[in-house]
């Protein structure tokens, strides 16, 4: 028996990993994804990381709604400004 | 009826001998489109026959018949002379539009036609005779006219039997299928898809080229046309993709283009499906079938309207959610990531009934004329919880039923909600409509009953859930402010209102909301294309 492919057809790119430094450094970025109570996390890993690494400068960013992806600008910003990010929620 | 100048379809088929003959020829060429059991062609044979003795040596003369053991007979019973060629499969029929045997067709050495007429008319075959006699050349056959009646009609081709024309119509469709094509072999085709994680969990049709084509007859739209871009992966949904998934949820073609009308309809930025698939809540599209598609897809509005029971309902709901899997990519565990999930997730499909409601149908309030068929898509909860009123005899008291189900929705202390559908039953529609109530005095009292004070939604130690007071824009507030009342919805049109269910039970339903509006999802209508 033959049957037509559901699927999308198309294959994804494959992209290496950025190369692992060993230690964060330049500046990271904390996205928000706004849910109630974002903030107390996110506060809590910016007191963490700051501790940790003096010398790296962390960036905080928020999607404006949790209910849709991260619009694109502020993914090319995130991208532009920072060496890493973290992107966390809490409920 | 005669036709000129139109290019005929090139086709090879094999005589009696199993010679193969090609067409166009390079010759004029008479075919003769015939089946044993018609009466009609048995009274041709001898003219068709003789036509070919006396204009054989110019031009290829073919009778070609629709039943294998039948062309047989036919020649035979009628002795004859002229190549019978082999057209059982019924494609040359098809793709000649062959509705009628005999059809006789003159063609042109480079395959135009020249002439075409069907049945037995005296006069036409007196026309054809003469007309071949001048292109050959050649002397006309004798022919005893008066032997023959003026006229009589033929018989219905097989290619046009039912069931037979959808068959054929699908084989031609399907050659032009452009979609990858999975060999299984000898493995069982519903354990393959099963396999390959192309199912909700449930068995699912397995979409060979001949049912996506059969699919592809329900809409006018061109197979490769892209329908819509579907997250999460952003993957284009062609007419024909969605076709192999309209196959594998069970629809009918007659359903498709629900299917692709609701397609539409959640790939809109406002609707925002990728948000409706991967919250944690259980959300899902709710698809809503209004206007006069309903009746002729049969589709469940009555009893047992929001359960199962119904191809249509289950089908065209399941489709849209299988799309969204194989095409979109959004695969629970992956993406699709609700604590809980909701049976619902699996299909949520029905109709309104809208000449049960007192009110105008959801697609008329949407600026859609009523004779409009019309498909509308809801961000909501996967699966719908139903109010118990027996005892409101009244518009008053029965919408404040309503409201205190209404108000349960997310949370009783969150108000400020968006978008909820309330499925008002038969019998509340009747005691609504007895005291006159518009849809927006239904919502009206729906507000009023739910609004609650400041005070009585705020977070505290007895309930931690609520809405803070920076919220509501307090910091210190005053009594009077702690006092003021907050209806449960954001605006009164936020409460979609539709009649369905069945005749008995004074019960209603409601479908709770998720992230409702511009910051997560507003519902969506879109036109259903008719196929006549």
């Amino acid at each position: 028996m033959q049957i037509v492919d559901p699927t999308d057809e198309r294959v994804p790119i494959r992209r290496a990993l950025a190369k692992r430094s060993g230690a964060p450094a330049g500046s990271i970025a904390l996205l928000d994804i706004s849910k109630p109570r974002g903030d107390v996390l996110m506060n809590r890993l910016e007191e963490r990381l700051q501790a940790r690494f003096p010398g790296v400068e962390v960036r905080r960013y928020r999607k404006p709604t949790f209910a849709k992806p991260a619009p694109e600008d502020l993914r090319r910003r995130i991208a532009e400004e920072n060496g890493f990010v973290i992107e966390a929620l809490a409920d | 009826m005669e036709k000129t100048q139109t290019e005929l379809p090139a086709f090879t088929l094999k005589d009696l001998g199993a010679v193969e003959r090609r067409f166009p020829t390079g010759r004029h060429a008479l075919l003769c489109f015939v089946k044993e059991d018609c009466p009609t062609c048995g009274l041709t044979m001898p003219l068709i026959d003789a036509a070919c003795r006396a204009f054989g040596a110019k031009l290829d003369m073919w009778a070609i018949g629709q039943d294998a053991e039948g062309n047989a007979k036919l020649v035979e019973s009628n002795r004859l002379s002229i190549p019978m060629l082999d057209d059982s499969a019924l494609s040359v029929s098809f793709a000649y539009g062959i509705e009628i045997v005999p059809t006789i067709v003159l063609a042109s050495p480079d395959g135009a036609e020249l002439r075409r007429f069907e049945g037995f008319d005296r006069a036409d075959w007196q026309n054809l005779i003469a007309e071949v006699a001048r292109i050959s050349g050649l002397a006309a056959p004798k022919i005893e006219w008066d032997s023959y009646p003026a006229q009589r009609p033929g018989c219905g081709s097989k290619s046009v039997e039912p069931g037979v024309a959808e068959r054929l119509e699908a084989a031609a469709r399907g050659e032009r299928l452009t979609a990858r094509r999975i060999e299984i072999g000898a493995q069982d085709e519903f354990e393959f898809m099963f396999e390959r994680g192309l199912t909700d969990g449930l068995p699912v049709v397995p979409p060979t080229p001949e049912r996506v084509a059969w699919m592809l007859t329900g809409t006018r739209r061109d197979p490769r046309e892209i329908v819509a871009v579907l997250p999460p992966n952003l993957a284009p949904a062609s007419v024909e993709k969605l076709a192999v998934n309209a196959v594998m949820a069970g629809c009918r073609p007659e359903y498709f283009p629900v299917v692709l009308a609701a397609i539409e309809a959640v790939a809109t930025p406002e609707f925002n499906i990728h948000g409706v698939m991967a919250t944690t809540w259980g959300a899902t599209p709710v698809i809503i079938v209004n206007g006069p598609i309903r009746r002729r897809l049969g589709m469940n509005m009555g009893m047992m309207a929001l359960g199962y029971g119904n191809r249509a309902n289950a089908t065209i709901g399941r489709a849209v959610k299988l799309a969204l899997r194989n095409i979109g990519g959004a695969r629970p565990g992956d993406i699709e990531r609700s604590t809980f999930g909701a049976i619902g997730k699996f299909t949520t499909c029905f109709a309104e009934w809208e000449e049960r409601s007192p009110w105008e149908p959801l697609h008329v309030e949407r600026g859609f004329r009523k004779d409009e068929s019309v498909v509308t898509v809801l961000g909501l909860e996967a699966g719908s919880r139903q109010i118990a009123d027996q005892h409101s005899r009244t518009a008053h008291a029965l919408c404040t039923s309503l409201a205190l189900g209404l108000e349960a929705c997310w949370h009783p202390k969150q108000h400020f909600s968006g978008e909820v559908l309330l499925v008002v039953s038969p019998e509340h529609a009747d005691t609504i409509a007895r005291d006159k109530w518009s849809k927006a005095r239904v919502r009206e009292r729906i507000q009023q009953a739910t609004a609650r004070p400041v005070r009585e939604l705020l977070p505290d130690q007895e309930c931690g859930e609520g809405i803070p007071l920076k919220a509501f824009g307090l910091e210190n507030p005053t009594p009077e402010q702690l006092e003021h009342r907050v209806p449960k919805f954001r605006k009164p049109e936020d409460i979609n209102i539709i009649v369905a269910g069945g005749e008995a039970g004074k019960f209603s339903a409601i479908f709770a909301g998720w992230v409702s509006g511009p910051i997560g999802s507003i519902s969506v209508s879109r036109r259903i294309e008719e196929v006549p």
